[in-house]
């Protein structure tokens, strides 16, 4: 009895698709992601428009709600469902801004490290050192401090602290790769450096990186929402997750609303993010130990 | 080597009726162990054969209780000792497991706790099972080191696993084994992880401490010529099944099972010149191909039509053969 | 083994080098007059300006500037905080120990629980305990840690009233530091029901502090388990007869706690990170809080000066994490 070998794509997707938590965080992102792409349509209201007739409404289950609101208000009477949905197109934004911008600059700074060595690999894996031993919030707080409080500084600012994961996962690649025979036989029959780094030994980091990636994207979005309740990330009124948190906080006795629901939306984001990445590193694992 | 010739009391020290462990799995369920039934005597030595994937080693782990999730494991009879094994519980199981029964393995270096030392770890058995205190087990960890011909006993027991050579971990293992006096001690594949020169030393080591201790002795292994050395009975074992069992001195010269035949033509040692050494054509049966009559028809030289049933068990005193046309019989293909 | 002390307090100078360098450029990197931003005030006016350039030693060159911070570095002078013109590190010996008993007892939360956790979860592998325990700990580590707190207030200090909101004690009492450990010193003190109101005030901060961790523990301790549990040396360990406690406690669990150990170690950066948001919300009077005030009021020394501090405290602790590993391996011991 003869079978064929399963494609790599379709041995994945078996693999995965036994994991129900995986499955799970798969569906309730692609929910997530779907809110967020049409929050300016599905939300109510404006998320910016307050109305002081209305403020601190308790959810619509609640005594004193209403359905018009059906999570309720904040102190200033914005519609807390509209600002959670129009949070999540930028906590889902930021994520994939700030993995992006550190896949990019680690994947080059960690193939130029590995492939050039000496000096250069030193500094480079020397501040990466440092930058991974300092307390990573700490490291942003400062970052944010020094550039100033707003939502491009806080994305950087993250970015650079994820950074060395990224370099060492590409460095180790590289090492690994470029004893191998195949790389000395493409430098022997006269590819350029950059065709060999960029061709040859790329795609033999994709398996890490794409995990390390998946699960960055939920450390991204929960660094981000703290830089927004300390004060540092993104600012009023932008409706940021972890901001909208900030302005609750002096409200926790009156408003149980305005600090559950942000909250939760988080948690539930991250949760999703982290169960989708360690499905995925499951499934991916066999070929990772290739 | 000679071994002790054995002594037959009327009850025997070991009986397994009918043994079955299964494996279930996505694809269906693995047969590992289909239907075994072998007798062991008080003091007596027997060797089973068979490649990998034949259920020797899991027959084996059943029997001291190691078997852990998914296997499944149901039997007729398992007696030891006069005790009825299946019915004991498992507090009384594992009074009897290191004691009277005792078990060495394949890969002695990964088969020590790394992060104890020998001492520690011989001196658990005899103070579990024997009672002993600190000092006296430490004592007798040291006649039992000296016991298996390992010299310099005083910074051995001190030592850790990764520090001893592979034949000294063996011998630790053996130490262990013996800590209790059992009555049985089963060694699968003892010698298979250890160097040519070594492997003689651990054979006739077991053989020595067989006959010293009077103990019966399982021995497990794929290699003939292993078995061949020490055993008086032999068992060859093919997909889960035992197909033959026979003295070892007549064995070798009149096999009764065509896949006994074929494992001996195989045996380098038996080669002749430059002739091409036989091999077995085809595969051992897996999961999904498992025929429903004899298991050894699909490769067998001397198949007829009637071997797609089940092949029937003779008998006769204590060997059998599992095999509708058993060779070397009084009317059968020789 | 000094070999490996030595190489491995050699990797730190680097890592020390360069973090005194970060925090050195830290002054330089904010946007503006860093005289400005090192003397707290806004448009200063020339005299003054250049008296302070000299004060500060910015004539210099950017070498002989950074041999002067390092030096002052290394005889413990951060700076003076703007605000309070406190020396940083007077104000930060003062409040890390409220860190430090934080962090503490958040660790010993996480390792209380998350192991016995994680080994119950490996034990019962695939059980309704494995799934739900490991779902719980990704609960944990996806948990945004202001946001628990800010609901563990809602729940136990608004709602029940058990615990207090903020503080680290009633404000009734005044104990006097002498460790700075307030459960020591209120346990240590004559002042009635001190120790049970630092005790109270501890609860809910160590259980926001700490779940990050332990959902980290629980889970490492289950994934080492479930790798030491299918080794040989834990088969020989069940086939010796061991009691299961014996096997899982001490045979497996000894060898599974080595990569945990490492991974504790490094959680303690983790732990100073959870400790800034902690203390901004329970009002701890520690570290982080004061950071986070730093900030705000633009106390760059401060900044400076705590961020040193911690990340050198960080580096001190995986230093030791990885000598202690060498301890416990007895490989490298030896």
């Amino acid at each position: 009895m003869a079978t064929s070998t399963p494609s790599p794509f379709s041995a994945f997707w078996t693999a995965f698709r036994s994991n129900r938590g995986a499955l799970l965080g798969l569906w309730t992102v692609l929910a997530i992601v779907l809110i967020a792409a049409l929050a300016p349509s599905l939300a109510p209201y404006d998320p910016t428009v307050t109305d002081n007739q209305v403020f601190l409404t308790p959810p619509a289950w609640h005594s004193g709600g209403s359905a018009a609101h059906w999570l309720g208000t904040d102190a200033i009477g914005r519609d807390i469902l509209s600002r959670l949905m129009h949070g999540a197109r930028l906590s889902l934004a930021i994520g994939v801004a700030v993995v992006a911008l550190s896949v990019l600059l680690g994947c080059a700074l960690g193939l130029a490290a590995g492939y050039v060595r000496g000096v250069f690999d030193m500094v480079v894996m020397r501040c990466m050192d440092v930058i991974l031993t300092l307390p990573s919030l700490l490291l942003a707080i400062v970052i944010v401090a020094i550039l100033g409080p707003g939502l491009v500084n806080a994305m950087l600012a993250v970015s650079i602290v994820v950074l060395p994961h990224y370099v060492r996962i590409t460095r180790a690649a590289v090492l690994a790769e470029a004893q191998r025979d195949y790389v000395t036989a493409a430098r022997l029959s006269g590819a350029g450096h950059l065709r060999l780094m960029l061709v040859e030994i790329l795609p033999n980091c994709a398996a890490p990186l794409i995990v390390q990636a998946s699960l960055g994207l939920s450390t991204a979005i929960l660094d981000a929402a703290a830089l927004g309740f300390l004060g540092l990330g993104a600012q009023p009124p932008l409706p940021e997750w972890g901001t909208m948190l900030a302005d609750a906080r002096e409200f926790v006795l009156r408003a149980w609303w305005v600090v559950t629901f942000p909250g939760l939306a988080i948690l539930i984001t991250v949760l999703a993010l982290n169960l989708l990445g360690d499905g995925l590193r499951d499934a991916l694992d066999p070929k990772l130990k290739r | 080597m000679q071994v002790a010739p054995p002594m037959h009391p009327s009850a025997p020290l070991l009986e397994i009726t009918d043994l079955q462990v299964d494996f279930p799995s996505d694809m269906g369920v693995l047969h590992a162990v289909d239907g075994l039934s072998l007798q062991l005597h008080a003091g007596e030595v027997l060797g089973i054969v068979g490649e990998s994937g034949s259920g020797k080693s899991v027959a084996m782990m059943a029997l001291m209780g190691l078997l852990s999730f998914p296997a499944q494991m149901r039997a007729a009879r398992m007696h030891f000792a006069g005790q009825d094994l299946l019915q004991a519980s498992a507090a009384q199981r594992r009074a009897i497991a290191g004691k009277d029964m005792a078990m060495i393995f394949q890969d002695p270096m990964s088969s020590l706790n790394p992060s104890f030392t020998v001492a520690y770890q011989l001196c658990e058995t005899l103070r579990l099972h024997r009672g002993m205190d600190a000092r006296a087990a430490r004592a007798q960890a040291a006649t039992l080191l000296a016991q298996v011909g390992i010299a310099d006993t005083a910074s051995r027991l001190d030592a850790y696993p990764h520090q001893l050579s592979g034949g000294m971990c063996q011998r630790v293992m053996i130490a262990m084994a013996i800590a209790c006096q059992p009555q049985l001690l089963i060694a699968d594949e003892p010698t298979t992880a250890l160097d040519v020169t070594v492997q003689a030393q651990i054979l006739e080591l077991l053989a020595q401490l067989q006959r010293a201790q009077g103990m019966a002795m399982v021995l497990i292994s794929h290699d003939m010529g292993v078995v061949s050395q020490v055993a008086q009975r032999v068992a060859v074992m093919y997909a889960g099944q035992v197909v033959e069992v026979q003295a070892a001195s007549t064995l070798f010269d009149t096999p009764r099972h065509p896949y006994t035949l074929a494992l001996l033509q195989a045996m380098p040692q038996r080669s002749r010149g430059a002739a091409r050494l036989a091999t077995i054509p085809g595969m051992v049966p897996g999961i999904s191909d498992r025929p429903s009559g004899c298991l050894f028809a699909p490769r067998c030289a001397y198949v007829q039509t009637a071997c797609s049933a089940p092949a029937p068990v003779h008998r006769a005193g204590a060997s059998q053969v599992r095999c509708h046309f058993p060779l070397n019989a009084p009317g059968g293909p020789t | 083994m000094w070999r490996f002390v030595i190489t491995r307090l050699g990797l730190v100078i680097p890592t020390f080098f360069g973090m005194t360098l970060l925090a050195f450029f830290l002054i330089r990197l904010v946007p503006g007059d860093p005289i400005e931003t090192l003397a707290g005030e806004r448009g200063i006016d020339p005299v003054r300006h250049a008296q302070l350039l000299h004060a500060y030693g910015l004539d210099q060159p950017l070498w002989t500037q950074y041999g002067i911070y390092i030096t002052k570095v290394l005889h413990g002078d951060l700076g003076k905080s703007i605000i309070t013109q406190a020396p940083v590190m007077q104000e930060f010996l003062a409040l890390f120990p409220a860190t430090v008993e934080l962090a503490l007892c958040a660790m010993l939360f996480a390792l209380l629980l998350g192991i016995p956790a994680g080994v119950l979860a490996a034990v019962k592998r695939n059980s309704v305990y494995d799934h739900g325990l490991m779902g719980a700990a990704l609960t944990g580590y996806s948990m945004p840690i202001f946001w628990w707190g800010l609901l563990l207030i809602l729940l136990f200090s608004v709602q029940l009233g058990w615990t207090p909101v903020s503080g680290r004690i009633a404000v009734a009492y005044f104990i006097e530091p002498s460790t700075g450990f307030l459960l020591i010193d209120s346990a240590l003190s004559d002042e009635k029901g001190a120790f049970l109101s630092a005790l109270g005030h501890l609860i809910l901060p160590t259980m926001v502090l700490g779940t990050n961790p332990l959902a980290v523990v629980a889970r490492m301790t289950r994934s080492a388990m479930l790798e030491v549990l299918g080794e040989d040396y834990v088969r020989t360990a069940r086939a010796k007869g061991l009691p299961p406690w014996r096997v899982v406690g001490i045979h497996a669990l000894r060898n599974a706690m080595v990569p945990v150990v490492t991974v504790i170690g490094l959680q303690v950066g983790v732990l100073f990170t959870g400790a800034i948001l902690t203390e901004t919300i329970f009002s701890w009077p520690g570290v982080g809080k004061w950071l986070i005030e730093a900030i705000a009021r633009r106390d760059y020394p401060v900044l400076q000066g705590g961020m040193l501090l911690l990340g050198l405290i960080v580096m001190a602790v995986n230093v030791l994490v990885d000598l202690t590993y060498g301890l416990i391996n007895p490989r490298i011991r030896s």
